[in-house]
């Protein structure tokens, strides 16, 4: 449970080295949500989650929903750094008969607890297994991560209401606030205003990122949200989309891009560089 | 039926039949989704109360460029999919004529209340677009992979569903949308490049159009499955076996009056859809088949279960939904009528 700067910022490497083979092994994917939340992956799977990659289905473990599930590779791409399987299964995103598909699903990969993709739903799945917790007095937490685009679907409010009104501070809600949707930036397509406002008048304790790919700020966040015991608690992490590969934090659209197999060598040494500094300098400040 | 053993004559007549049939299958230079955006704004510049809502999919249907060339007409407005099929309605209520657009998931189950109160029961005018249909949905997998769409929206009354995947004919269909009032429901590829008809050929919405000409059965396909039935067909044919194929492109209404025909005149009919055999065409069909008195009859679709990831050919396979499968469910449906 002890934050290590070093070791969390080497795992969130090896997880957007991850991400980058899953993606580049098909060609195409999510390349920008699933490197914003590498950080917050490395953080969670690192040192906060009361998980076991040797038994997945352990059952007092904590669940991890990713509502945005379109960001299935960084998923993959932890839980193969913490072994839940073997990293060879990467090259396997989206290929036939596969069991790791685009979008996530708990049938068909070890360690991966709702079933997402249809963008919304995931709030009220984690509300729902938090609220269960609550009634069987279990001290298992919920973690949710959404969209900054995904709050458009009112189904996220709808869950919001939900959890504030019945006080489920077991499940702790993160916003990966990278700026971009799918078609360009948040602002353009429908803007949201404050995130941190809108979940305060929500009645929610709200934590606020200001580099959300930064693991110390997250660690710190995670921790101040599991002391606070009145209200549930939502994390904003102001993030980068495509954090950490100054391709695509650069590109202007990096939502659903290419990697090239040829290309990787060059982003795991910008990686590398990354191990001592935190990432300064690389697309990952917010 | 009686069991008919083909005469001189019946070659002859099949021979003919054979060289009336069309020219086949090319394929196109342009992708459905270019079709798509392009006829949409021929609509928007003909008529200014033609509108466009995007819930977030612009840069994957490629209709980005209309925001700008058309900013009191169409329109991104976030990933909202029941809201945007409620605004629709109520614009529509104004005079607006909205074309919606989202993945077919996400156009039918995601909204069907709201498609179903704020459109067909408000009798509103609004045209919902989902696009990756079945398994043409591929990488995006069994989350994103409608294969209900149809099944959902044909239990609603006043409801026009189009299952399409050929360029003219979804440019013609797009027109007809916009020109006839109602809440209609249309599904196609975006990267569907298959062609099968010529530029002259017209389209009534509920109305089959006869692709190929046959005697001893008749596939009615929809959608992707039209390529592969003609293509199945043409596979018989070296077996003697003459089969019509009829664009089923209206699931509903039902062309109900070209069903009984083709019942009639070739006696046996296997319908083909990409979608679960449940609640889609061959469910159609098989209504009007079975109150009507049954000839020998088999569907092809998808069993009835979940999608997943995978490519075109792996899935179609994987679903019993190539042209092989069709072609031999036409063998079980031409013996069943000899005995
Ligand atoms: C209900 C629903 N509508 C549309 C989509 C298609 N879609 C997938 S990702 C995406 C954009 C999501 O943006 P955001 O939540 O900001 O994700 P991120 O930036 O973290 O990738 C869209 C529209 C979907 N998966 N689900
Ligand atoms: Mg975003």
């Amino acid at each position: 449970m002890d934050f290590n700067r070093k070791e969390m910022d080497l795992l969130a490497i090896k997880i957007r080295k991850n991400i980058l083979r899953t993606i580049a092994s098909k060609g195409t994917g999510h390349v920008g949500g699933s490197l914003s939340i590498a950080d917050t992956l490395a953080v969670l799977y690192g040192c906060v989650m009361n998980v076991d990659p040797a038994d997945p289905g352990k059952k007092d473990r904590d669940l991890l929903v990713i509502s945005k599930g379109h960001s299935g590779p960084a998923m993959y791409a932890a839980l193969a750094a913490r072994g839940y399987f073997d990293e060879g299964i990467l090259d396997t995103l989206n290929k036939n008969n596969t069991i790791l598909p685009s979008h996530t699903d708990r049938l068909k990969t070890p360690g991966v607890d709702m079933t997402t993709g249809s963008l919304g739903q995931g709030a009220s799945l984690a509300a729902g297994a938090a609220f269960a917790d609550q009634l069987n007095g279990s001290s298992n937490y919920t973690y949710l991560i959404l969209g900054d685009g995904e709050l458009e679907e009112g189904q996220v409010w709808e869950a919001a209401l939900f959890t504030a009104h019945r006080r489920l501070t077991n499940l702790i809600t993160f916003v990966d606030a990278n700026g971009k949707q799918l078609d360009g930036p948040t602002d353009q397509v429908c803007s949201l205003g404050s995130i941190e406002k809108k979940f305060e008048a929500f009645g929610f304790h709200v934590i606020s990122v200001e580099n959300g790919n930064d693991t110390r700020q997250i660690y710190d966040a995670v921790m101040e949200a599991r002391a606070e015991k009145e209200l549930p608690s939502v994390i904003v992490l102001h993030t980068v989309k495509g954090a950490g590969v100054r391709k695509y934090a650069e590109m202007e659209n990096c939502h659903s891009t290419t990697v090239n197999r040829e290309e990787l060598e060059a982003f795991y040494q910008e990686l590398d560089a990354q191990a001592d500094d935190g990432g300064k300098g690389t697309g990952k400040e917010a | 039926m009686r069991r008919r053993m083909m005469g001189e004559k019946e070659q002859e007549r099949k021979h003919k039949v054979r060289e009336k049939s069309m020219a086949g299958i090319k394929t196109s230079d342009k992708e459905l989704r270019k079709v798509f955006a392009e006829t949409l704004e021929a609509l928007m510049e003909e008529n200014p109360d033609v509108v466009y809502l995007e819930a977030d999919l612009a840069g994957a249907i490629g209709t980005t460029g209309l925001f700008r060339s058309h900013p009191k007409q169409a329109f991104d407005i976030g990933i909202m999919e029941a809201n945007m099929v409620g605004l629709g309605a109520g614009m529509s209520v104004k005079g607006k004529i909205p074309f919606m657009h989202s993945f077919g998931t996400f156009t039918s189950r995601r909204c069907a209340d709201q498609t179903f109160l704020s459109g067909c029961y408000n009798r509103a005018n609004i045209k919902l677009v989902g696009t990756d249909p079945g398994i043409t949905a591929e990488t995006n997998g069994g989350t994103h992979m409608p294969f209900e769409d149809m099944g959902i929206y044909r239990s609603f009354p006043e409801m026009t569903i189009l299952d399409v995947a050929e360029p003219h004919l979804l440019k013609e269909i797009m027109k007809k949308m916009a020109g006839q009032y109602g809440v209609m429901y249309i599904r196609f590829p975006r990267k569907g490049k298959i062609c099968y008809y010529e530029e002259k050929q017209t389209f009534e919405i509920g109305k089959g159009v006869i692709l190929r000409e046959g005697t001893d059965a008749s596939i009615l396909a929809s959608g992707v499955e039209v390529a592969e039935a003609i293509t199945a067909a043409e596979e018989l044919q070296k077996e003697n076996i003459s089969v019509r194929v009829v664009d089923m492109f209206t699931v509903k209404p039902l062309d109900e009056e070209l069903v009984l025909r083709c019942a009639r005149e070739t006696g046996a009919i296997v319908t083909a859809e990409n979608h679960n055999k449940i609640g889609g065409l061959g469910s159609a069909v098989a209504e009007v088949l079975a109150e009507a008195g049954a000839v020998p009859f088999l569907r092809i679709g998808v069993p009835d279960c979940f999608g997943e990831v995978g490519d075109r050919k792996f899935l179609a396979e994987k679903f019993g939904l190539t042209a092989a499968d069709i072609a031999g469910a036409v063998r079980k449906v031409v013996n069943k009528k000899g005995s």
